[in-house]
């Protein structure tokens, strides 16, 4: 199964190479999307993580232990759908095809699974129904 | 009743009020335009004149000139408001004492995400608004300040009236620079990799009559969830656009001023929005019933989405003109411009767009809404006018 996290690196872990030693101890393909570092060494990686559940869960686990935050990615994004008026903003800015409307009812789909929590639906929404936890 | 001859089928016509007067007796026969383009696969426009009575039109998208008249009534001792805020929002102080005109895109720059759409919104959703009003105080109008709040039931009108709404066709953006950028047309993603239009096709009013045959001054249509008028023909009404063999513009075209009581409107219909580095704009629904008069009208109505074309103009290059695609093309989520396939998604609602046309058939169906003639047509012979930059008058006189 695949699973995407956003992982946060605080000052201590972000020079230290944390997902060689992930790699090395489980078997899990990871691809990263994403990674910045911020002023102060704090950092965050969009990782999507390719293995069995039981792995996913050993490898972030040990995420825990070295103490880098996980987050999945979505639980990440908030959207009010009880508002939604079904107009494709969102859609259009979607690049990843997490949000997409069409036939036959041309109502909104939120695949979460394909987002990598770029943020643009945040902006592109008109009614700005999407929000981010702890963003 | 008994007359049932090809002789129909030639001379086929009806009156408004031949069809009213099924309307009243609940025997109108009532299709969205979308039920008639499809009808109009197996059956010919002279079989659909012979069917159908009315065809019902929807939309339901951005549409930036569009606002609303409040009269506050009079405080004691009373006011000449000449300049006007609700909600921090800096509203008309030229009407009077105690009118206002809201503007759909009225906005604070410190607060440009709320804005006059957003207001209507509150307005119609009853919430209390604070108004806050200064005047010079005059020997008439004593009071300099005021500072209360309004809602729906405490104005005396309350009406939208909208200059430029429910356009006829509108271009299809995209955008060929290397940044991203924001637009009322959405967010357009650099080197077209994406495409965004807003006319809900072959649902679309204006597009159903294209000639405004049965659609002029007074004609009685769904506004945001109750009944309302077209006021006048829209500002930038343009006749002169280039047509298809379809007789459908290929671009934007003619537009709309529509009235109507904001009391009886709903939210459901009438949306404030903010778009990101653009501003505020009102998402208004409109359905306008079609009279199937003549064979022409019901050629009219049976239009389909790969016969109504647009012009793909990019929005990132002083908006050139890329192209033409068709709404069957962009309802597909994907057109070709230029050799090079570009994903699109619509920035008007097509689901609430078929929602009002529903509503409208059951309104008209059920006998609750009448269609009335226009009491003028919409002037020929328009075109729009640019701006032209001046440096000094020429008529002073």
């Amino acid at each position: 199964m695949k699973r995407k996290y956003m992982l946060s690196f605080s000052e201590s872990t972000s020079d230290r190479p944390i997902i060689h030693d992930l790699i090395k101890r489980f078997d899990v393909c990871i691809n990263i999307i994403k990674a910045e570092v911020s002023p102060g060494l704090t950092g965050s990686m969009l990782a999507e993580f390719d293995a069995p559940e039981e792995e996913i869960e050993r490898a972030v686990r040990f995420l825990g232990t070295q103490g880098v935050g996980t987050a999945l990615v979505t639980d990440q994004i908030r959207f009010r759908e009880d508002r939604c008026i079904q107009c494709g903003n969102c859609v259009l800015a979607c690049f990843s095809k997490a949000l997409t409307i069409g036939p036959p009812d041309w109502r909104l789909s939120f695949r979460r699974e394909n987002c990598i929590l770029c943020k643009l639906c945040l902006t592109a929404c008109p009614q700005h129904l999407f929000t981010i936890a702890n963003d | 009743m008994a007359f049932a001859t090809p002789y129909h089928f030639i001379a086929m016509s009806k009156t408004y009020q031949q069809i009213n007067d099924k309307i009243r007796r609940g025997e109108a026969v009532v299709l969205t335009a979308e039920e008639v383009s499809e009808l109009a696969r197996s059956m010919s426009p002279e079989e659909i004149a012979e069917k159908v009575d009315v065809v019902t039109t929807g939309t339901f998208g951005a549409m930036c000139s569009s606002g609303a008249f409040l009269n506050f009534g009079h405080a004691d001792p009373p006011i000449r408001m000449e300049r006007i805020e609700l909600n921090g929002v800096s509203v008309s102080g030229g009407l009077a004492a105690v009118d206002t005109y809201i503007g759909a895109t009225d906005s604070n720059p410190a607060n440009p995400a709320y804005g006059g759409a957003h207001i209507i919104e509150d307005l119609v959703n009853g919430k209390d608004i604070l108004l806050e009003a200064w005047g010079k105080g005059t020997d008439c109008y004593p009071r300099r300040h005021i500072r209360t709040y309004i809602n729906l039931d405490t104005v005396n009108e309350a009406y939208l009236y909208n200059p430029r709404n429910a356009y006829q066709n509108y271009n299809v953006a995209t955008n060929t620079s290397d940044r991203t950028i924001h637009t009322y047309m959405g967010t357009l993603l650099p080197k077209m990799k994406n495409a965004s239009y807003s006319t809900s096709g072959e649902l679309s009013p204006l597009l159903n009559d294209p000639q405004c045959r049965t659609i002029g001054l007074g004609t009685r249509i769904f506004l945001a969830g109750t009944e309302g008028y077209v006021a006048w023909n829209g500002t930038q009404f343009d006749t002169s656009k280039e047509t298809n063999r379809y007789g459908i513009p290929t671009s934007n075209a003619r537009t709309l001023a529509v009235v109507g009581n904001l009391r009886e409107m709903s939210t459901e219909y009438l949306r404030g929005m903010y778009y990101d580095q653009y501003g505020c704009s009102l998402f208004v629904g409109i359905g306008i019933p079609i009279p199937i008069l003549d064979v022409d009208l019901a050629r009219c109505v049976s239009i389909r989405n790969e016969q109504i074309e647009t012009t793909v103009v990019d929005y990132g290059n002083g908006n050139k003109v890329l192209g033409k695609t068709n709404y069957a093309a962009l309802q597909s989520g994907e057109i070709e411009v230029g050799g090079q396939r570009i994903r699109t998604a619509p920035v008007s609602s097509l689901s609430k767009a078929r929602e009002i046309a529903e509503l409208l058939k059951e309104r008209i169906r059920s006998g609750r809404f009448l269609l009335s003639e226009p009491v003028r047509p919409m002037p020929a012979g328009t075109a729009t006018k640019k701006l032209e930059i001046r440096e000094t008058p020429e008529r002073t006189y």
